[in-house]
């Protein structure tokens, strides 16, 4: 037997990581690749920034996709932009944003690829107007488990193309893809600024406000207890238009360099993210914001990526790891969510970063994540003391509630939770196992919460 | 599949009436937790389904599996008979062993040799079995309870004192075998343990109970360690013991 070389894979969490045989394909061999995967079935992997398992597969086969951004076709008539699943919107941001053009939806992170937007259908700031990355998607390529390639859209195998949006990966290897893009005029964001003193202020300008803006989300100090209880910092905007530039600005309108500025070092003492840290910076972040500023212009890196700017920095977390929760919960559930945010707040779990966006209407996938509510994402340290615990009792507030985990972030919550949350779980089931039966496409995710019957 | 506080879904004790092994599996129960297998040798006993009722919940199934320490042909399809059972193997605790009476090895070699079939040999076809199938799935964590008493064994138990000196070695080299696999071994180092093993037996310095055993393999298990002592104090005193001249050993009141 050929000795079978094995990568240690973790997910952004560094948490629970597993052993597979990790593979650099490109579109000539990926079919060759999968044939030749073992019991443990096969998988791609983009660039590994969900929390979780959702892109290892333990004993199994690992893809990684190639990607060339040089070589996405952009279609300046038809504003839209076909593009290989392994690129990530990092690079298609260098190649369309000099063009005047933008991605439909970007998450917190540029550093994500374009398969796993498609299999995570993530969201972004302009969820509220404009849904999900799914929304946006018009044609997929994909690799199915017979070997042959499929070409699905809205109107081409729907069922097949809406399963595939938020399915994790585990319906095919996604080839390459062909997105909606959106003009802007510069690479500048115009943002909005207020403090909200607690967490009903907070809801309130967002019900009130948010459709103003294509671009919203409010930081929460979670840290904040008694009357302070979610006071907030919302942050709202939209791409700035060459007027709005003004002639203070005399670079080029389109101009797009973002950085990487420092280095989070391997080794970092755990006691730098404690709850007494954590909560002064909560506190300083907080004062630092004006209460109200108008017209702020911000590059994109500062408004959508500011986190890419210290690379690394899920290592601040120690060897442990950190676990990242995002919930929804369903509008008219806004009690569910403060029963969330008391318990979180008052039991001093150490967030750094804790944000609430209010979310639009679905589309028609049947396991993407938004629906008309509230999310919640924050990040603690797993190695918090009573932690588990908490998070699966919170778990119930948020599943009683009719709401439910984003799996692209999950690494804690159990079969039975998704089964709840995603009550559509059995028609994804179905379209799946119609198109492979053999349950070639595994993943750690899908084991761990029961999406797929586990090939031993 | 572990979630990522280490919480396992699956575990299986082998040795599935052990008092440390069940205090084991009860530490680690959680939400997480769906499926126990209790490894025994005989299933029907009313020690193993009173161990079975114990752990059964609405949300956790408990399998009572026959299984035999001594019969190392049999190892490999236990284990995979369990899989079959369970799935993936989260967590599997080698907890079977028999501790015996110096006295009584020293009167019948024979079941000196029998105990030490139980102790080592059975530990280590059982053990190979289970990391071939954690290596297969590239995740899992294999428990192996050692004891302190292997790490310089004395007069008053050497067939067992031996018995877990050969067993904490082969533990030892089986985990650094799985680096890279995703899968690991904790060796667990108690010392005296208050439980059905050693009743009737006069305590030895630092003795603990099963759940202390529990507490300390799980926190163990949670933080990526390789060994745990317990109680801790245990590995000084050890590192002592270790390297005292044999003239100035054998003359220490050691039980």
């Amino acid at each position: 037997m050929p000795q079978v070389h094995l990568s240690r894979l973790a997910g952004w969490g560094r948490t629970a990581a597993s052993g597979a045989r990790l593979l650099p394909v490109n579109d000539g061999n990926v079919a060759e690749a999968v044939r030749g995967a073992p019991q443990r079935g096969a998988l791609a992997r983009g660039l590994g920034r969900s929390y979780g398992d959702a892109a290892q597969n333990g004993g199994g086969l690992v893809l990684r996709l190639a990607g060339d951004a040089g070589a996405a076709m952009l279609d300046i008539a038809k504003r839209e932009v076909t593009v290989g699943a392994g690129v990530s919107i990092d690079d298609l941001l260098r190649v369309l944003v000099p063009q005047g053009f933008f991605v439909p939806v970007t998450p917190g992170t540029r550093f994500v690829t374009i398969g796993g937007a498609v299999a995570s259908d993530i969201h972004g700031k302009n969820h509220h107007l404009e849904g999900s990355f799914g929304n946006h998607v018009r044609r997929i390529s994909m690799l199915l488990a017979d070997g042959s390639v499929a070409e699905l859209s809205p109107t081409l195998r729907a069922d097949l193309f809406w399963a595939t949006i938020g399915g994790m990966g585990l319906t095919g290897v996604i080839l390459d893809v062909t997105i909606n893009v959106i003009p802007i005029e510069t690479s500048k964001c115009i943002v909005d600024t207020t403090r909200a003193h607690d967490l009903d202020h907070v809801m309130t300008l967002m019900e009130e406000g948010d459709d103003r803006y294509r671009y919203a989300v409010a930081w929460i100090d979670l840290m904040a207890t008694g009357r302070h209880l979610g006071r907030s910092i919302l942050s709202r905007g939209e791409h700035a238009t060459r007027e709005q530039l003004g002639s203070d600005n005399d670079g080029p309108p389109l101009e797009y360099s973002p950085s990487v500025l420092v280095s989070v070092p391997p080794i970092v003492p755990i006691s730098a993210l404690n709850r007494v840290s954590v909560k002064a910076f909560n506190a300083a972040w907080f004062r630092k914001a004006p209460l109200y500023r108008v017209g702020e212009l911000q590059t994109i890196p500062q408004y959508f990526h500011p986190l890419d700017m210290v690379g690394g920095w899920n290592q601040a977390y120690g060897p442990r790891g950190f676990v990242q929760y995002q919930v929804l919960v369903p509008v008219g559930e806004e009690n569910a969510l403060r029963r969330v945010v008391e318990r979180l707040a008052t039991s001093g779990a150490a967030s750094f970063v804790t944000v609430l966006k209010r979310f639009g209407a679905a589309n028609p996938s049947p396991l993407s994540f938004p629906a008309p509510g509230w999310t919640l994402t924050l990040d603690v340290p797993a190695g918090t003391s009573g932690l588990a615990a908490m998070l699966h009792e919170l778990d119930d507030v948020v599943l009683d509630a009719g709401g439910r985990h984003y799996m692209a972030k999950d690494s804690h919550t159990t079969a039975d939770a998704i089964r709840r949350g995603y009550p559509r779980l059995a028609e994804w089931q179905a379209i799946r196992n119609s198109v492979d039966p053999e349950g070639v496409w595994q993943s750690d995710l899908g084991r761990r919460l029961g999406l797929i019957a586990a090939a031993h | 599949m572990q979630n990522s506080f280490g919480e396992p879904q699956t575990i299986v004790l082998l040795g599935g009436t052990s008092d440390i092994g069940l205090a084991i599996v009860r530490e680690l129960e959680s939400a997480a937790l769906r499926h126990v297998v209790l490894a025994v040798r005989n299933p029907d006993s009313a020690e193993a389904q009173a161990a079975a009722a114990g752990l059964r919940s609405p949300k956790v199934e408990v399998s009572v599996m026959a299984f035999d320490a001594v019969l190392s042909d049999t190892h490999s399809a236990f284990v995979d008979s369990a899989v079959a059972v369970v799935g993936d193997l989260d967590v599997v605790v080698m907890a079977f062993g028999v501790l015996g009476e110096q006295s009584a090895f020293d009167a019948d070699p024979a079941s000196a040799a029998r105990a030490v079939t139980v102790n080592y040999t059975g530990a280590v076809s059982a053990g190979l079995a289970v990391a071939a199938r954690l290596r297969k799935q590239g995740h899992g964590r294999l428990v192996v309870l050692s004891s302190v008493a292997g790490e310089r064994v004395r007069s008053s138990n050497f067939v067992y004192g031996s018995s877990k000196a050969g067993l904490d070695g082969f533990a030892q080299g089986l985990g650094d075998s799985l680096e890279g696999t995703g899968a690991k071994v904790l060796v667990v180092r108690p010392g005296f343990v208050h439980s059905a093993m050693t009743a009737g037996m006069s305590a030895a310095p630092f003795s603990t109970t099963p759940d202390k055993v529990a507490e300390a393999t799980v926190k163990a298990l949670k933080s990526g360690a390789r060994t745990v002592w317990t109680p801790g104090i245990l590995r000084v005193v050890f590192s002592v013991l270790r390297h005292l001249p044999g003239a100035l050993f054998r003359r220490l009141p050691l039980g």
